[in-house]
């Protein structure tokens, strides 16, 4: 881990047409742009979806305005049909996993940020790097396609189980056409992942300056390291499983399919299938993909949180090792999806006690965070505002785990709006207030001018208490029993949980209504915001060294020499500041806070 | 604006604990023999995460409160134990907690899924398809005839594909829409898929299990409770999951057997 590397960046020349430089670019800074771009298109998509699902599960029969637009099958007279509502909640899903939760912590900003924090002039493979873009770019085109074709994008939800999801049309609407573009656009989005963790691997590996030892990475380039690693192999195993399912859609195979099926009176002509191999391959990528959400997060939120505390977190080497357990653990308790599938009852034991262990690396990276706050000089802005509902998020989805992790209380709670409310609490809303933490944080150095912090705060403030309103409810519905994926709540025991719906349907639509003050603030900033310094939170690595926004050779052509590690805050040096650049040789003087 | 923080923080960890011990929603109330298992181990993981989630929620606000803004006073304070001491209690006080949990988790299900049905228990079979529970009693001869996928058909209320023509067993089953059963009588519950994944969800009976097609599964329970009670599925299954439901009457054994010969009569 103390090696010096000094391998050269890579080099080449300036775009020198308006295409390479803004469309087809190779440059690792533009597709970190694109890529977010693309997440804020994704997410806004998704958000709609998500407004739309919350006004008809609390208001089923209400006439929703100009939905009949979009499906007039789907919606006859703004009325929103169950089977409509499944097939937005499945493009809700997959569009809020793969195309934003996925690609805005990882894709985007590892892609703009981890060469340069590594000391690179760009990643080694940079046009495979564009490739990755485009390709998830056309894997987003073709998934959203789905909304065109005649019976609509697929209603099995984001899990698409088999043999609903492989059987074909007569299996409902938007089985057949709809799931195939599905499993088309998430096998295309896999080959673009695993373009971008190749680079990722590569470029930490072998990509660093002189002087940038593993250890002296800062922890957001180990965060982005680490999901390319669970990258790398978790969208290994979902893509093969894409294209079998496709496969049973149209070359008549049975991969998902077994034997004596009817539908409408008719037996299904498939057999030798295993409805549970799909679950199994799912999971083998859905579980690390949870991680793949969230541990980028982690990495952002603790280099947002050391800048501003001004000080070392307690132990970064704990925090450090804490992600890389939790990527490995994320491969050892994915059947706790499938406690009550039929699964062997003895496996769901074996997959229970690594599941409660992952408590364990968890709580160590927030005791350290919330140990780390302990003498610090915290300062209060929008991104240190994020981080720290971060943490509050990341705590509050993380205790239900304790639930979940249990096969026995699942039984009570599987396929319920607890799970429903967990993950969307530590996978989503905690990822989500990684990415404005992290928007916050790097948006000057990114666009070259400064966000609006009243504009931010006030965004902050809304989201948090927004967002608790939302989904802590979620647990309350889930431990009532209330299924999730209903349509409408017609069982006599759901009945009475209708106003917690509407509740939180008021409070879906209010703090979705919000984001507008982020998109405002966002766009605006972007052209009338103040201009950047290059260092505006006076941090230490070395996107902190260069103009905002940097050259298109990042450096300048002339490669960093790195001699510290980025936590050199609340040091005592000859020019009185309290932080110490990552390529400067200047040592602290006695008498810092570390002293 | 830190201590401002702090106290939502405060407010909203306070807020949300408060449903929660004023039991304000709770699942039915438990009417099997197991259940009480299951939500002894459902109510003490609360109390522990409920105390993680306090501790964790009100230590955050402490910190924010107290160091949000402060300028450097002398020497740096750092954490009492430092990082070794929370990474200790770390995995001390959550090791062995998650230590516990597994150990008295793993009873309840051991209860549910590793004892088998008695010898007496009295099967029932179920068939889950869109967006119907069926269920099939054997009858006298106490055996469930041969499915024939292949003559399923609900035009003529063939449901289960059955061949009294030349199955003798199946001449006898009783094929039903809802399900009773005798109150304090063991039942085993056999598991069949029509079509594609459903799930058998009783939350008053404490039961959940998924169907799978191609894998006939079975459960086995005790009902204590004479009433109705909902059985849904919550595996989602297509257009009509939401509607998916059937209802599981439990009555003493008297009005059991009269509702079975009446069923039989009417086959």
């Amino acid at each position: 881990m103390h090696e010096v590397s000094a391998a050269p960046a890579a080099h080449h020349g300036p775009p020198t047409t308006f295409i390479r430089k803004h469309v087809f670019s190779t440059d690792h800074k533009v597709i970190g742009i694109q890529y977010y771009h693309l997440a804020l298109v994704a997410v806004v998509v998704g958000m709609v979806l998500s407004w739309l699902m919350r006004i008809h599960l609390g208001w089923t029969n209400a006439a929703i305005p100009g939905l009949q637009a979009l499906s007039a099958n789907g919606a006859p007279g703004g009325v929103m049909t169950p089977e409509y509502y499944l097939q937005l909640m499945t493009m809700h899903a997959t569009i809020m996993v793969f195309f934003v939760l996925t690609t805005a912590p990882f894709a985007a900003f590892g892609n703009y940020f981890l060469p340069i924090q590594t000391g690179a002039e760009d990643m080694p493979f940079p046009h495979f790097n564009m490739m990755s873009f485009w390709v998830t770019l056309t894997g987003f085109l073709v998934l959203v396609s789905a909304f065109f074709v005649s019976d609509g994008p697929p209603l099995a939800g984001w899990t698409s189980y088999a043999p609903l999801s492989a059987i074909g049309k007569a299996a409902g609407p938007g089985q057949g056409a709809g799931q195939v573009i599905w499993a088309t656009a998430l096998g295309i989005f896999c080959v673009g992942q695993l373009l971008g963790a190749l680079n990722f691997i590569s470029t930490v590996l072998d990509m660093r300056c002189k002087g940038m030892t593993l250890s002296r990475l800062p922890v957001s380039a180990w965060a982005w390291f680490i999901t390319s690693c669970m990258g790398l192999t978790a969208f290994a195993v979902l893509m093969p499983a894409c294209i079998l399912l496709i496969l049973d859609h149209v070359a008549g195979t049975s991969f998902f399919i077994p034997s004596g099926l009817v539908i409408n009176d008719q037996l299904i002509p498939h057999s030798g299938g295993s409805t549970l191999l799909w679950q199994h391959l799912f999971w083998f990528f859905g579980h690390p993909e949870v991680y793949i959400a969230i541990v980028p997060g982690m990495g952002i939120v603790t280099h947002v949180l050391v800048t501003n505390m001004r000080r070392p977190m307690l132990s970064m080497k704990a925090i450090l090792y804490s992600m890389w357990a939790l990527a490995f653990l994320s491969y050892m308790v994915y059947g706790h999806h499938m406690f009550v599938s039929g699964m062997n009852p003895f496996s769901s034991l074996v997959f229970s006690f690594p599941t409660l262990m992952i408590t364990i690396p968890s709580t160590i990276v927030v005791l350290i965070w919330i140990g780390s706050l302990y003498g610090s000089q915290l300062r209060i802005n929008t991104a240190s505002l994020f981080a720290l509902g971060f943490i509050s998020m990341f705590v509050s989805g993380g205790v239900s785990g304790f639930f979940l992790a249990q096969p026995s209380i699942d039984i009570m709670l599987h396929a319920t709006y607890f799970v429903v409310g967990h993950f969307h609490m530590v996978m989503g809303v905690a990822a989500m207030f990684g990415i404005f933490s992290g928007t916050y944080f790097w948006f000057p150095k990114m666009y070259g001018r400064m966000m609006d912090e009243t504009l931010g705060k006030i965004h902050f403030w809304l989201t948090f208490v927004g967002t608790y309103c939302i989904f802590m409810p979620f647990h309350y519905l889930g431990w009532a029993g209330n299924v999730r994926r209903y349509a409408a709540f017609t069982d006599d025991y759901l009945k009475p949980l209708i106003p917690l719906h509407q509740f939180i349907s008021v409070a879906a639509l209010f703090t979705g209504a919000v984001q507008l003050i982020f998109i405002y603030n966002f766009i605006n900033s972007r052209f009338r915001g103040a201009p950047a310094p290059p260092n505006p939170w006076e941090g230490t690595s070395l996107e902190w060294i260069m103009p905002s926004p940097p050259p298109w050779n990042n450096f300048g052509g002339k490669d960093p020499v790195v001699y510290h590690d980025a936590e050199q805050y609340g040091v005592k040096t000859a020019s009185g500041a309290d932080y110490i650049m990552q390529n400067s040789p200047e040592q602290a003087l006695p008498g810092g806070d570390g002293d | 604006m830190g201590k401002f923080l702090a106290v939502t923080i405060i407010v909203i960890a306070i807020a949300s604990a408060i449903p929660v011990v004023m039991h304000t929603w709770e699942p039915p109330a438990d009417i099997s023999t197991h259940g009480h298992l299951i939500d002894s181990q459902r109510d003490d993981t609360m109390i522990e995460a409920g105390v993680s989630f306090l501790a964790a929620q009100i230590l955050l606000a402490i910190f924010i409160w107290q160091f949000a803004g402060s300028k450097r006073e002398g020497k740096r304070k750092t954490f009492p134990g430092g990082a070794k001491g929370l990474v200790g209690a770390a995995l001390v006080l959550v090791g062995a907690e998650v230590l516990a949990l597994g150990a008295f988790g793993t009873k309840a299900w051991a209860t549910v899924y590793f004892t088998p049905p008695k010898a007496d228990a009295m099967p029932i079979q179920v068939q889950a398809g869109q967006f119907a529970f069926y269920f099939r009693y054997p009858g006298p001869d106490g055996k469930f005839g041969p499915i024939h996928p292949e003559m399923i058909n609900e035009g003529t209320q063939n449901l289960f594909g059955l061949d009294p023509e030349h199955d003798v067993e199946s001449r006898d089953d009783i094929v039903t829409a809802e399900m009773a059963i005798p109150v304090n009588k063991e039942i085993h519950l056999l598991m069949h898929a029509k079509d594609v994944s459903h799930s058998f969800y009783v939350p008053a009976l404490r039961v959940h299990q998924d169907f799978v097609p191609g894998l006939d599964l079975s459960l086995h329970f005790t009902a204590t409770q004479v009433g109705k009670y909902e059985i849904v599925c919550s595996q989602l299954c297509g257009l009509g999951h939401y509607n998916m439901r059937a209802y599981l009457e439990v009555m003493s054994q008297a009005d059991f057997d009269d509702w079975q010969k009446k069923q039989a009569a009417a086959q």
